[in-house]
């Protein structure tokens, strides 16, 4: 009786261990061109539009635009990821999480002349918007961005 | 009757041509088996904003809040044409298919009596459409110098759209390029982008959540607003990835043809060579000998 009274004991403990490292869920991380992530993780953040927002598994069902900024993985694994996400939408589900970026890169990858690149485009628009609600946009948008910058430059 | 030296150069020719046009289906395959893999690597972002596109669509129910761009103007009065070709030729009928498409679309249209604007994406089909209808051109976009297509040039020619159609310039959006089927096979495409009408919204809606009630942030009528352009964009891009693959797989299957008509040819013409030179040898032996009897 000694060996199946062990079997028991030890899926009893992984159960345990279970609930203790918290649920994954599945995250993806898809850009236009590619894939990004597509992997089993205990939490992600996101920069929604109206805040931002961990997402861990058996969140309600949220689906939201996102505004530029960093994607923080916390991979099941415990390995850690941040992405940088230039808008987009995050489609959250109980059973998993899809982001859909305009543009993604990895936060070791991030091109400063690029930003720099975006922001200028992002201020001409603000200067060119036609009616207020363009320009308000344009302004959201811009600050956003600057706002990005300045979270990644002591990076 | 071309003389023997004639004959050796044309061979020469020709051998050089083949060498051509077999270095090019080389490239062309390799250049294909990348473009495959761009378009399957865009796959999955299509995919999830199509069904993320129904599940919102749902969610408004066709209410009256849904964007322009989905609903179109209520007219069909002007219509707006992207013919996406390739840029480059010598790819047998790819390009000639999608402008061959693209014309019979124009001139049933024209012959509605509707006004037609076109935009041309790539070389190609500019100069074959230009022959006809060059003063409905409205702008010829040139991805010449792109080495890799990304989502901003996809992104770039839907901003160009957008802003045509906030302009109220037209009131139907439809994109013309040539699906990759397979490697011999590319079926050229007239696709309605705008409005995007409920061709989308009918796409299949797995959730997963088994009917959950999704909360939205922002309001589902302002997520969609903003959804709509990038689907715009999206749908471009694939066009265009689509359009790459294909290129490259009429290129080659071209090339191989050419390939083998050169080997034909040269078969041929060394036969000819061969047979005028036995012709040669015998005249002149017969030379010889008739002179020989003569004396």
């Amino acid at each position: 009786m000694g060996r199946p009274s062990f079997l028991l004991l030890a899926t009893r403990y992984s159960l345990l261990a279970n609930l203790i490292m918290a649920e994954a869920f599945k995250f993806e991380l898809v850009s236009p061109e590619r894939l990004l992530v597509s992997e089993q993780v205990e939490s992600v953040v996101i920069p929604g539009a109206e805040g931002e927002m961990t997402v861990m598994a058996q969140h309600a069902p949220v689906m939201t635009t996102i505004k530029p900024g960093v994607v923080a993985i916390k991979a099941a694994s415990g390995k850690e990821d941040r992405y940088v996400v230039f808008g987009g939408f995050a489609d959250i589900l109980p059973s998993g999480c899809t982001l859909l970026a305009e543009s993604a890169v990895h936060v070791n990858d991030i091109d400063r002349a690029d930003l720099a690149r975006r922001i200028q485009d992002a201020r001409e628009d603000a200067a060119d918007a036609k009616d207020d609600v363009a320009r308000s946009r344009a302004e959201q948008f811009l600050s956003q961005l600057t706002t990005l910058e300045a979270a990644l430059l002591p990076a | 009757m071309a003389s023997l030296k004639d004959l050796r150069n044309r061979i020469a020719s020709v051998k050089a041509t083949q060498k051509i046009t077999k270095a090019m289906q080389m490239v062309a395959a390799a250049k294909l088996r990348r473009a495959q893999e761009a378009a399957e690597a865009a796959r999955p972002y299509s995919e999830r904003m199509g069904a993320v596109l129904a599940n919102i669509t749902q969610a408004i129910g066709g209410g009256g809040d849904a964007p322009a761009l989905m609903t179109g103007t209520g007219k069909d009065d002007v219509h707006l044409l992207i013919v996406c070709t390739a840029e480059r030729g010598l790819c047998g009928g790819f390009n000639s298919q999608i402008a061959r498409l693209a014309r019979d679309h124009i001139r049933r249209l024209l012959a509605d009596g509707k006004q037609v604007k076109i935009i041309c994406v790539g070389k190609k089909g500019f100069d074959i459409l230009r022959r006809d209808y060059a003063s409905l051109i409205l702008e010829r976009v040139d991805l010449r110098e792109v080495k890799t297509l990304g989502f901003v040039n996809a992104d770039a020619i839907a901003r160009k759209v957008i802003h045509l159609f906030n302009e109220g310039s037209f009131d139907i959006c439809t994109l013309f390029y040539s699906q990759f089927k397979s490697v011999i096979s590319q079926i050229p495409t007239a696709q309605q982008i705008i409005p995007a009408g409920q061709a989308s919204a009918t796409a299949e809606t797995d959730n997963g959540a088994g009917g959950a009630v999704y909360e939205y942030e922002p309001e589902p009528g302002e997520i969609l607003s903003d959804l709509i352009p990038r689907n715009i964009a999206v749908q471009i891009f694939r066009a265009l990835l689509e359009n790459a693959a294909g290129e490259m797989g009429a290129k080659m299957s071209a090339m191989d043809n050419a390939t083998r008509n050169a080997g034909d040819m040269i078969n041929k013409l060394s036969i000819t060579y061969n047979r005028q030179r036995q012709a040669q040898i015998t005249k002149e032996l017969i030379e010889i000998i008739s002179g020989a009897e003569a004396l």
